[in-house]
C-alpha cells in the first residue's frame, strides 16, 4: 500500500492546478470575461483531459479515475468555469458501449440527478438535464434506453437546444441545460456492448469520485481566499484572524477538507481498481463525507467574511454555489446514507 | 496511488488473519469494560510472542522494522476479526526512541514493546492541564539520584504501571517550557501512591492519579538532557494524537460492526434515523481508516513530528463522537434503563476523546497558528 501520487500524477496535479490558477476567474467580475472563459476552454481541450476516460484503443481508458479526479480537484479549487466532469463521464459511458468517445456530448440525468436519463419510447416523457456540458459541443445528450430490469442498456442521443453559455444555473461555472419533455430520441450508431448493471455502477463509482474530488477542491480553494481574508482583514485593530472563535471556525474547516481528500483518493482509485459494487460503495462513502464537509467549510467560508461574505461580488458564494451542484449531481449525503444503509443493513425501501 | 497490498503485506494479513481466527481472546471494548484493562498484559503478551506487535519499531529492541503501513492491515484486521484494538504505546516509544540515550533506549525499549514492563505517563496535573509547561513537580539532584515531589493526575495504567515517564521541573530558574526534564521513574516505591479515577462511565482502571513525596529516581534514568522534556513531552503528544499510532480504527470498526450487526438482524425494528445514523457513524470510520492509510504512506520517507498530528486528532475525535452518538441512538430506551448498557458507556466514553491528548480547543490553537499561518493573538 503505498496512497501517494506517483510522479505522473504529482506531475498533472501541479499542471492542472498551475493551469486553473492561470486561466479561472480570479473575481467574480471576471467570469463575465468571455475570452478569458475560452481561453481555459481550450487550454483544458488541448490538453487532452476531456478524453481521459475515453477509449484507449483496447476497452480501457486513456486514464485512471485517480488521474480524472486529479484534474477535477484542480479546476474546482480555482472554480474553473470550464466543462470537464460532464464530458469526461459521458466518454466513460461511451466508451463501455464500445464507442471510441461521446463525440462532444455529456450524459442527460433524470431530474433529480442521481442518475443518468432511462427512456422507453421515440422521444422523453420527462424533462432531464445536460449537466456540466462543453459550450463548443453542447448539441447533444445520451440517454440509456431500455427498463431498468433489462439485461442491459443500449445509448442513444436526444439533442440539447439551450445555450451552455447563457444557460442559467445555480453553479455560476458550470452549466446545467434542460431537455424538455418531446425532445426526440436517435439512435448512436457503433454501440458494440450492451451496458450492464456493473457497467453502470463502476460508471456511477466514477461520477461519485469526480464529484467528490470537485468537492475537495472547492473546499482547499475557499479556504485559501478566506485563509488570506482573515490575515488581512482588521478589526479592533487586529487581523480577525488572530482571534480563536474565527481561528476555530478555520481550522474545523480544513480538518473537514483533509478528511474528504482522505476518502476522495481512495474513491478515485477505487473505479478503475475495485469489483464495481466495492467500488461503488467507496464512492457513496466519500460523497457523503465530502457533501457535508463543503457544505460547513463554504458556509464557514461565508461567515469569515462577514458582511461582504454576503454580497454577490465575494467569490466565497461561487465556491458555494458549486459545491452546491457537485452535492447533488450522483446524490447528496442523504441519497448516500441512503443506500449505504441498503446494502449494509439491509433496509429496505 | 495504490492502496492494494504488495506481496509481502498480502503474507503478512493472511498470517495475521489465520493467526486472529484461533487467538480472539474475545475481549469487550478498552473504553467501556474494566475487564479489557484486566487482561490487557495478557493480549498484548500474546500478540508480541504471535510476531504481530511493534511492527514499525526498531527490530533492535523487540519491532519488526516494517514500514508503518503494516500498522494499517493490523488495525484493519483486528477489525474485521472484532479484536480488541493493539495496546497503544507507539507514542511511549516515539518519545523514548527520539529523545533517549542508546543506553536508555536499550535499558527501556526491550521492556516496553514485548510487555514486560508497564508504563504510565505522568505529565498532567491537577493545577497544569492544557497549560502543561507550569507543572509543578520538581525533581532535585540529591547525589547520583533525584528526588521527586509533585501530584500528577490523568495517568492511564497507574495501577499496573512498572515505570512512570514523569516531567518534573529541574531548574526553576529559567523559562517555564525551558525547566522541564524527563525520567523513567520505577513505581514500585514507598514514596509513591497512586488512587483510580473513576470516569462517567464507570471504567476504573485507565485513569489515575500519583503522589510523589520524596520518591526517588537514579540520574541515569534521566531521557534526553536536562532541560529537554518539553521538546521530549510535545514528540509524546504530537503522536498520542495520531489514530495511526494508537490503532484506534479497529475499536471504532468494531464497535461499528456490532451496530450494523444488530440494525442487519431486524432493520424494521429501527428507524430511519437510527438507519441513518449507523450509516453516519460507517461513513465516519471509514474516513479515519483511509485518513491513516494516507498519513502513514506519506511517512514512508520517514517520520514527521509536525502539527499535522492536530488534525487527525481532531478528525479521529470526531469519528469516535459519531460512533458514540450512533451507539446510543440505536441503543435508544436501553440506554436509560440498564446502567450496564455498552451503548450507554460507548457514548459517555466518547466525550472524553475531545479532551484526553491535548483538548479539541488547543488542537485548532495549534491548527489555526502553525499550520493556517494565522497569527497569535
Amino acid at each position: 500500500m503505498d496512497t501517494r501520487d506517483t510522479p505522473e500524477q504529482a506531475e498533472l496535479r501541479r499542471a492542472a492546478r498551475q493551469l486553473a490558477r492561470a486561466l479561472a476567474a480570479g473575481s467574480v467580475g471576471e467570469l463575465d470575461d468571455t475570452v478569458r472563459a475560452g481561453r481555459l476552454a481550450a487550454a483544458v481541450r488541448d490538453a487532452g483531459w476531456l478524453e481521459l476516460r475515453d477509449d484507449g484503443g483496447d476497452g480501457t481508458p486513456l486514464a485512471g479515475g485517480e488521474e480524472a479526479a486529479i484534474v477535477a480537484d484542480a479546476l474546482a479549487g480555482a472554480v474553473a468555469d470550464v466543462a470537464f466532469s460532464g464530458p469526461v463521464l459521458a466518454g466513460d459511458l461511451a466508451r463501455r458501449a464500445g464507442l471510441p468517445g461521446a463525440a462532444g456530448a455529456v450524459v442527460a440525468f433524470a431530474a433529480d440527478l442521481v442518475g443518468p436519463a432511462v427512456v422507453t419510447g421515440a422521444a422523453i416523457t420527462a424533462p432531464c438535464f445536460a449537466v456540466d456540458p462543453d459550450s463548443a459541443h453542447a448539441d447533444a445528450a445520451l440517454v440509456l434506453v431500455g427498463d431498468r430490469d433489462a439485461d442491459g442498456h443500449r445509448l442513444a442521443r436526444v439533442a440539447v437546444t439551450g445555450d451552455a453559455a447563457t444557460a442559467p444555473g445555480t453553479d455560476l461555472t458550470r452549466a446545467v441545460i434542460e431537455i424538455p419533455p418531446g425532445a426526440a430520441v436517435t439512435e448512436v450508431s457503433g454501440q458494440t456492448r450492451l451496458l450492464a448493471a456493473d457497467d453502470l455502477a463502476q460508471w456511477s463509482a466514477l461520477g461519485l469520485a469526480l464529484t467528490t474530488a470537485d468537492l475537495v477542491g472547492v473546499m482547499r480553494g475557499v479556504l485559501d481566499v478566506t485563509v488570506a481574508y482573515a490575515a488581512e482583514r482588521k478589526q479592533y485593530g487586529v487581523p480577525v484572524g488572530s482571534f480563536q472563535a474565527v481561528q476555530h471556525l478555520l481550522a474545523d474547516a480544513h480538518c473537514l477538507m483533509e478528511g474528504s481528500l482522505s476518502v476522495a483518493l481512495h474513491a478515485s482509485w477505487a473505479v478503475d481498481n475495485l469489483a464495481p459494487a466495492d467500488a461503488l460503495e467507496a464512492g457513496r462513502v466519500a460523497k457523503a463525507y465530502a457533501s457535508r464537509a463543503a457544505r460547513t467549510v463554504c458556509e464557514t467560508a461565508i461567515q469569515v467574511h462577514g458582511g461582504i461574505g454576503n454580497t454577490w461580488e465575494c467569490i466565497a458564494h461561487v465556491y458555494l454555489r458549486r459545491a452546491l451542484l457537485s452535492t447533488q449531481w450522483f446524490g447528496d449525503d442523504g441519497v448516500q446514507l441512503r443506500e449505504l444503509a441498503a446494502t449494509r443493513l439491509g433496509v429496505r425501501a | 496511488m495504490d492502496y492494494r497490498d504488495s506481496p509481502a503485506e498480502a503474507e503478512f494479513r493472511a498470517r495475521l488473519r489465520a493467526w486472529l481466527a484461533d487467538h480472539n481472546p474475545g475481549l469487550p471494548a478498552s473504553s467501556t469494560d474494566d475487564e479489557y484493562w484486566a487482561r490487557q498484559a495478557e493480549w498484548h503478551t500474546a500478540l508480541y510472542d504471535a510476531g504481530f506487535f511493534g511492527l514499525s519499531w526498531p527490530a533492535r529492541y523487540g519491532g519488526h522494522d516494517l514500514p508503518t503501513v503494516f500498522d494499517v492491515i493490523l488495525d484493519e484486521e483486528m477489525a474485521a476479526a472484532g479484536a480488541p484494538p493493539r495496546p497503544s504505546l507507539g507514542y511511549l516509544v516515539q518519545g523514548i526512541s527520539t529523545h533517549g540515550s542508546d543506553a536508555i533506549k536499550d535499558r527501556f525499549l526491550p521492556g516496553l514493546i514485548n510487555g514486560t514492563e508497564r508504563w504510565c505517563q505522568g505529565f498532567s496535573e491537577p493545577d497544569a492541564g492544557s497549560d502543561l509547561a507550569s507543572l509543578r513537580t520538581t525533581a532535585v539532584r540529591d547525589g547520583d539520584e533525584f528526588v521527586i515531589d509533585g501530584h500528577k493526575i490523568w495517568t492511564s495504567y497507574s495501577d499496573v504501571a512498572d515505570w512512570c515517564i514523569l516531567l518534573a521541573r529541574t531548574d526553576p530558574d529559567v523559562p517555564k517550557h525551558k525547566g522541564l526534564s524527563a525520567f523513567a521513574v520505577p513505581m514500585d516505591q514507598p514514596g509513591i501512591e497512586q488512587r483510580p479515577l473513576v470516569m462517567i462511565n464507570g471504567v476504573t482502571k485507565e485513569f489515575g492519579q500519583v503522589t510523589f513525596t520524596g520518591a526517588r529516581v537514579k540520574a541515569e534514568n534521566m531521557i534526553g538532557e536536562p532541560g529537554e522534556g518539553w521538546r521530549l513531552a510535545m514528540t509524546i503528544v504530537s503522536h498520542e494524537r495520531e489514530p495511526g499510532e494508537l490503532g484506534y480504527v479497529a475499536r471504532y470498526a468494531k464497535t461499528v460492526k456490532g451496530m450494523e450487526h444488530e440494525v442487519h438482524a431486524d432493520p424494521g425494528a429501527f428507524r430511519p434515523d437510527q438507519h441513518e445514523a449507523v450509516a453516519w457513524a460507517h461513513v465516519q470510520t471509514e474516513m479515519l481508516r483511509l485518513h491513516v492509510c494516507r498519513r502513514l504512506s506519506e511517512r514512508l520517507d520517514g517520520v514527521d513530528h509536525g502539527p499535522g498530528g492536530s488534525i487527525d486528532k481532531l478528525l479521529m475525535t470526531w469519528v469516535e463522537q459519531t460512533v458514540g452518538s450512533a451507539a446510543l441512538s440505536v441503543s435508544g430506551a436501553r440506554s436509560v434503563v440498564d446502567t450496564e448498557d455498552v451503548a450507554l458507556k460507548t457514548y459517555l466514553y466518547s466525550r472524553a476523546q475531545s479532551v484526553m491528548g491535548g483538548t479539541s480547543q488547543i488542537q485548532k490553537n495549534i491548527i489555526a497558528t502553525r499550520i493556517l499561518g494565522l497569527p497569535t493573538s
